[in-house]
Formats: C-alpha cells, sequence, structure tokens
C-alpha cells in the first residue's frame, strides 16, 4: 500500500468502485440455498434407494443401474440431481477460485476450465441419462451384459 | 477472627503479582526484511491488561516497541491486535484471563498491510468504510424533531456500538485472501444506516453492497462474531442486509 494523499470523498458523491460485467452475485447465493435443499432431499433418496432398500449394497450391479435407468421416474430424478448437484458443485469451486487467486489471467483460465468441464460433464451425463440402452442392437455378444442374451 | 491462619495471598479479591512471557511479532521496516518474535518477561498484577505489559516493555526494557493505543480504555478503537491467535483489544484483554502458565503472543491484526511491529496500515479498512456512506441522509427538510419510536430505534442498536477497531474485518479468512471483499465493519456501518428509519438512502447502500465484494462474499464463518470487543452480532448484522437485498428494502 502506497501511503499517498488520502483525498476523503465529499459526503454524497456517488460510489465509485468499478464495476464491471454483470452481477450475478446475489442469484448465485439463492441458487446455492435453493439448490441446497433439494439436493439434501434427492441425494438421500438416493442413497436410500440404492443401498437400503431392497437387498442393500449388494444388489448394486449393471443390471440394477440399468434398471433405474430404463424407468422415466429415475431418469428424471437423475436429471435433477445431476444438474443440480453439478452446478451447485462448479459454483462452490468458482468461489473458491475467486478467494484464493489474485491474478486476473490465472482467474480467467480456471474459470474457462470450470465452465467448460461442467459443461462437458452436464452434457454426457444428460446424454447417458436419457439414451441409456443396456443391450445395444447388434453389438458384439462378448461385450455387453449377460442378461442381454435371454432378453 | 476464624481466619487469623490466612497467608494475606488469599484474601478475597487480593491483587497477585506474577511474571509473564510476552512473545512479541517484531518488524522494523528500516533493518529487518521479515517479521520476527521477540520474548520479554514482565512482572504484572492480576488487575493488569495485556496494553500494561506493552506499555512496561516500551517504558522499561525496549522503547523501540511500536503501537497504538490512544483512550487505554476500550473506546477509541485505536487497534485490535492479536493476542494468543485471538483478535482482541489489548486494553480491555486482562492478562489474568489468560493461560499466564504459557507466554503471551501477541502479533499485528492480519491481512492489512503491516507497517511497524503491531501496527498495520488501516487505510483499506477505513476506505470500505467509505464506501458504505456511514452517515445519515435524510431528504427532508430538517424543520421538526425526527420522532422514532423505541422499535425503530432498537431495529439498529447493535451496530451503533461499532468503535471501527477492525477486529472482525482482519479476522475475516474471506477478507484475507485478496483484501478486496468490504468486511463486516464496513457491512455493520451500513446496517447501523440501512436500518434507521430517520434515514433515507438505504437503497443506495443495499446497491452498494449487492457487489462481487459486497455482502454474497460473507461465508457466515462466525469469526467476526467472536473477535468483536463490542460484543456486536457482526454475523447477524450482514445476514439481516443480505435478506434486505433479497427483499428489495429494509
Ligand atoms: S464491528 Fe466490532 S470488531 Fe468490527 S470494527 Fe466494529 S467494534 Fe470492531
Ligand atoms: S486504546 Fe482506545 S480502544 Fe484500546
Amino acid at each position: 500500500m502506497t501511503t499517498t494523499d488520502v483525498t476523503i470523498d465529499s459526503p454524497r458523491s456517488p460510489h465509485a468502485r468499478t464495476r464491471r460485467g454483470i452481477n450475478l452475485e446475489k442469484w448465485g447465493w439463492l441458487y446455492m440455498r435453493i439448490s441446497g435443499v433439494f439436493l439434501v432431499a434427492l441425494i438421500f433418496g438416493h442413497l436410500l434407494v440404492n443401498l437400503v432398500l431392497g437387498e442393500g449394497v449388494s444388489q448394486i450391479d449393471f443390471g440394477f443401474v440399468a434398471g433405474k435407468l430404463a424407468d422415466p421416474f429415475w431418469q428424471w430424478y437423475d436429471f435433477f440431481l445431476l444438474w443440480l448437484a453439478l452446478i451447485h458443485g462448479a459454483n462452490g469451486m468458482r468461489t473458491i477460485i475467486n478467494d484464493y487467486v489474485a491474478k486476473p489471467q490465472v482467474r480467467r483460465i480456471l474459470h474457462g476450465a470450470l465452465l467448460a468441464s461442467t459443461g462437458v460433464l452436464l452434457a454426457l451425463g444428460t446424454l447417458v441419462i436419457f439414451t441409456f440402452d443396456p443391450c445395444p442392437a447388434g453389438a458384439d455378444p462378448a461385450l455387453i451384459a449377460s442378461f442381454c442374451g435371454d432378453l | 477472627m476464624a481466619t487469623a491462619t490466612d497467608s494475606p495471598t488469599t484474601e478475597v479479591g487480593a491483587v497477585q503479582e506474577f511474571t509473564v512471557t510476552l512473545i512479541v511479532r517484531r518488524f522494523n521496516p528500516e533493518i529487518d526484511a521479515e517479521p520476527y518474535w521477540q520474548d520479554f518477561d514482565v512482572q504484572m498484577f492480576s488487575t493488569d491488561r495485556v496494553l500494561d505489559a506493552l506499555h512496561k516493555i516500551k517504558w522499561d526494557q525496549d522503547g523501540t516497541l511500536a503501537f497504538r493505543r490512544s483512550c487505554a480504555h476500550g473506546i477509541c478503537g485505536s487497534y485490535a491486535m492479536r493476542i494468543n491467535g485471538r483478535n482482541r483489544l489489548a486494553c480491555k484483554t486482562l492478562i489474568k484471563d489468560l493461560d499466564i502458565t504459557k507466554p503471551i503472543y501477541v502479533e499485528a491484526i492480519k491481512g492489512l498491510p503491516l507497517e511497524k511491529d503491531l501496527i498495520v496500515d488501516m487505510e483499506p479498512f477505513f476506505a470500505s468504510y467509505r464506501e458504505v456512506q456511514p452517515f445519515l441522509q435524510a431528504s427532508s427538510k430538517p424543520t421538526k424533531e425526527r420522532i422514532q419510536t423505541i422499535e425503530e430505534r432498537a431495529r439498529f442498536d447493535d451496530t451503533t456500538k461499532c468503535i471501527l477497531c477492525a477486529a472482525c474485518t482482519s479476522s475475516c479468512p474471506v477478507f484475507w485472501t485478496d483484501g478486496q471483499y468490504f468486511g463486516p465493519a464496513a457491512i455493520v456501518n451500513a446496517h447501523r444506516f440501512i436500518f434507521d428509519s430517520r434515514d433515507d438512502q438505504a437503497q443506495v447502500r443495499l446497491d452498494i453492497l449487492n457487489d462481487k465484494e459486497g455482502v454474497w462474499r460473507c461465508r457466515t464463518t462466525f469469526n467476526c462474531t467472536e473477535a468483536c470487543p463490542r460484543g456486536i452480532e457482526v454475523t447477524k448484522a450482514i445476514a439481516e442486509v443480505k435478506s434486505a437485498i433479497l427483499r428489495g428494502k429494509p
């Protein structure tokens, strides 16, 4: 800090902090709270169905997941879980970058990388949720699940 | 009297004397490249405060020790220091309340540029304070007294107690990171006017604090509430400003 002359602005002079770009901080903060509430419900539902109900942990295998993803209810369930959680996490990462990275250049690179990876993961995840086919027609039987032959 | 066998030191309320070790973080920008820790042994009484120990060091042992104080009674906010890792006012902290079997560590508050020994440059702190327009702005002409009910006054009572010591802002981990955050003290002082029924510019201050570096950077760590020597519920005040911004009015 240089200790040059400090001029105290006369009262009522307008606020001068430089504002660049749009400011979505308020909405980011709200999003974290609202998505947080939904995520608590979604995550505990997910854990309950996968790990506790039915045969518990031992039931999880390819067939179990394939069965869930064949049901539109679970497709949409997983869709909301994916989008809410990933954006929630990415926004948290953004906050951490803002806290720890002071150099604007590095900040921009990390923000860009974060945005790109979040976008790719959202797109891939959504694609898998809605187009998942456990037994693709015409695939090599050696590469697909054993129960496909029975269908 | 039945207490004839008691020695004078066990007398209730007696002033005790003890030796404490203070380890002070020293830094002289003209000589030192880096701050370093220095020990001092001082003879203290149980009625003494950390400030008295610093005075003893400065007056009897090492006159080069630099620190700020003026009122010495916890009201000028000359400034806080970090005592045993917590931000406190040296003039309000009794030595006997600390663990005197161990050395007492005293250093400058963090997050503001260190100038010398326990003195930091407070300018960045006051810059954000000035930015929130911490003065009454009433649009109506002062032709008659501005009446305020007891409830209206109680709304911002807590935040009127601030002495601008910077204990809160310099205990905030978000402020430590890049020093861009407005900091709790600025928000506390904005709160004091935002919720004042006589003030008409609440909206302006809410806009100022709805900034990238404004209230949304608060992570409710509660370090500020913990640090405030005036017992202001700082984190609560910040939360009230947040909800006022969401509501769009105080
Ligand atoms: S809110 Fe408390 S800790 Fe912060 S500057 Fe005011 S008096 Fe000091
Ligand atoms: S010297 Fe005035 S508040 Fe401590």
